[in-house]
């Protein structure tokens, strides 16, 4: 293996990761403030990216029955798919999630698997089977960087995820929403003393990580075709993501999400691209076998407890 | 002198009447097969049940020891040469025996964790059969099973099938009633309820959720041989992630904890399946394929929120208050 082959494996799988960053962000906002974790994070991406598509350019929807033909501007349809996933994800907290909030781990995991196919049909019965593009964000040639090819694609993907990170930060750091989640997480019940509305909370939270995965999803789809089938796998390297972070850490699941891009890039270049996802479940269960806690994290906390281990 | 028999005696006898009867009165194959299906599922989701509503330990990859059980006995009697009846025996203990091993470090996670790694378990193993096509055929599956045969009875068609099915899915129903109401069933249950208490009254909770386990592996073992027996042909998309979550639904639709409730939970999904399927299909072309996840989804949603107990059990429930309200009413 060549340097420079090195640096495109390292830079595709940062872009792929960057993608699972965002969405393992979105499972430890909803972890932390309501301890679910929410299978159907990866169907927002898709609803989000889908509907984007279909404001953005000629779509046509329930197998050619209908053809939408909207010409709005990238980064308005960009908003609406973001809107669109964070009304979904509001709803379904508000008819799926809240409803169960007091049943079993076990009843809470099937709860939100069940959305996440439901979800997955609605997309199926929308938009049919067909992989659907965007155009990329701004037209031109590749880039390159140590003699690697970096998509102007690939820019936008890794430069939307530090703003976002970065935002975020700041979000939880210096806003009073912000403080209010962080609290919520911190410790439910006196957070509730102090007038937080913890159930709005988790709202927020359900809103806000829908969002989340819903922008990684929109804007990877210039690079990889968008199907009504990706959001259930999505999901899951989220999750693992969020598993080698350290599970309650939103940094940890950003770096756990750049890693395991790495790792699948890796892995398909040197090994075979076939198994490319299993990669993905073999470095899960390294992670859960050997250091139950997380690569980035010392000791076994409260939130692992909660979780069960 | 009156014969003594219970509701839950002559409701037996009823079923198995039903299920006796039903090939003369239906004389129509695809009707006979979509039956057999449902005693092959009552038999995978009879071993869910065991795992997730007596043991307490989700389950979302159990399509994947079927789909074992049928490669197994494909590959034994389609390449190894081995006769029907033999291969499906051997398949059996194979599948029952992988349950165990890949129980081993399964059974070290909890909760979420066991929920994503039994998914990636499916995932795995649906990567593996599309991948090594030598062995497996591929995306486009394994042809030329041979069917069952025993000395010179040949299961030929659609109803000698049938038969064969319900009688197995009914001694898989007698074994697991017989688990459920023994010492292991006791422990497991209490395991369920709470593990640390479990532990401290002396219940090794890990040999038992692995032994039921790799009963319930071992069930799917037999699902899935008899199934590649009856249609002489499996690929890998009747063994993923999706009919893993279609199997929870039907354990959910039956009641998590219950038995009896696994047959209703598998005739309902598959018949909602195959209504869906016309309808859809009819309304709008080639929508078919996937649409009636919405509906298994919806049906998840709404069971494990208002009724966790399932259509069967929650349904009793509510008449039998509804009864106790009427006496009291009279009384």
């Amino acid at each position: 293996m060549t340097l420079q082959q090195l640096a495109q494996y390292l830079l595709s799988g940062i872009t792929q990761g960057s993608i699972y960053a965002l969405i393992a962000l979105g499972f430890v906002t909803i972890y932390n403030v309501t301890g679910i974790i929410n299978f159907s994070q990866g169907e927002f991406a898709v609803i989000g990216a889908f509907v984007a598509i279909t404001l953005a350019q000629e779509t046509s929807l329930f197998n050619g029955q209908a053809v939408v033909t909207l010409t709005w501007p990238l980064p308005l349809a960009a908003l609406a798919g973001v809107v669109a996933a964070v009304l979904v994800g509001v709803l379904l907290y508000r008819l799926g999630i809240q409803p169960a909030r007091h049943a079993s781990p076990l009843s809470q995991i099937v709860v939100t698997i069940g959305a996440s196919i439901a979800l997955r049909g609605m997309v199926l019965l929308a938009w049919g089977t067909d992989p659907y593009r965007f155009p990329a964000f701004t037209q031109g040639k590749p880039l390159k960087l140590l003699g690697a090819v970096v998509t102007r694609q690939g820019v936008w993907v890794i430069g939307l995820t530090v703003v976002t990170v970065v935002g975020l930060f700041l979000f939880f750091q210096y806003t009073l929403i912000g403080k209010a989640l962080r609290a919520s997480s911190a410790n439910p019940g006196a957070a509730r003393l102090m007038g937080i509305n913890t159930r709005r909370m988790g709202l927020v939270a359900f809103a806000l990580s829908a969002g989340l995965s819903a922008l990684g999803g929109i804007v990877i789809t210039p690079l990889t075709f968008m199907t009504y089938d990706r959001g259930l796998m999505l999901a899951l390297k989220g999750f693992v993501a969020m598993i080698m972070g350290g599970l309650t850490n939103p940094f940890g699941a950003v770096i756990g999400g750049l890693l395991l891009g790495v790792v699948e890039s890796l892995a398909a270049g040197l090994i075979s691209s076939g198994y490319k996802d299993a990669f993905t479940f073999a470095v899960l269960f390294v992670v859960l076998l050997v250091r139950l806690g997380g690569l980035l994290r010392r000791g076994r906390g409260e939130a692992l407890e909660r979780a069960g281990l | 002198m009156k014969a003594k028999f219970s509701v839950g005696q002559l409701a037996v006898v009823g079923l198995v009447a039903v299920i006796a009867l039903v090939p003369p009165l239906v004389r129509n194959n695809y009707q006979v097969f979509i039956l057999t299906l449902i005693g092959l599922y009552t038999m995978l989701t009879v071993g869910l049940s065991l795992v997730m509503g007596y043991a307490g330990q989700v389950s979302l990859g159990h399509a994947t020891f079927y789909g074992i059980g049928a490669y197994a006995t494909a590959l034994l009697s389609a390449r190894a040469g081995l006769p029907s009846w033999a291969a499906l025996i051997v398949a059996v203990v194979i599948t029952a025996s992988l349950g165990y091993l890949l129980g081993v470090p399964m059974f070290r996670l909890r909760g979420h964790y066991l929920a994503m790694g039994t998914l990636g378990l499916n995932i795995i193993f649906s990567l593996i059969l599309k991948n090594e096509a030598e062995i497996t055929g591929g995306p486009s599956g394994f042809t030329h099973i041979p069917p069952l045969s025993v000395g010179p009875f040949v299961f030929d068609n659609d109803v000698k099938m049938y038969y064969l099915v319900w009688v197995a899915a009914l001694a898989v129903l007698a074994l697991s009633l017989n688990v459920v109401h023994s010492r292991v069933g006791r422990a497991l249950r209490a395991i369920h309820s709470s593990e640390v208490a479990a532990e401290t009254l002396g219940v090794d909770s890990k040999a038992f959720k692995l032994r039921v386990f790799a009963l319930a592996a071992g069930y799917a073992g037999l699902a899935g041989g008899l199934y590649a027996q009856a249609i002489h042909f499996i690929s890998p998309s009747s063994f993923d992630m999706l009919f893993s979550i279609e199997l929870v639904t039907m354990a959910a639709v039956g009641g998590l904890a219950s038995v009896w409730g696994s047959i209703f939970g598998a005739a309902t999904v598959v018949l909602l399946a195959q209504f869906i399927r016309d309808r859809l299909g009819a309304l709008m072309e080639g929508a078919s394929g996937e649409g009636e996840i919405i509906v298994f989804g919806l049906l998840l949603v709404v069971i494990m929120v208002f009724l966790p107990e399932g259509l069967t059990a929650g349904g009793l429930k509510a008449i039998r208050n509804w009864q106790a309200n009427r006496k009291a009413e009279s009384g």
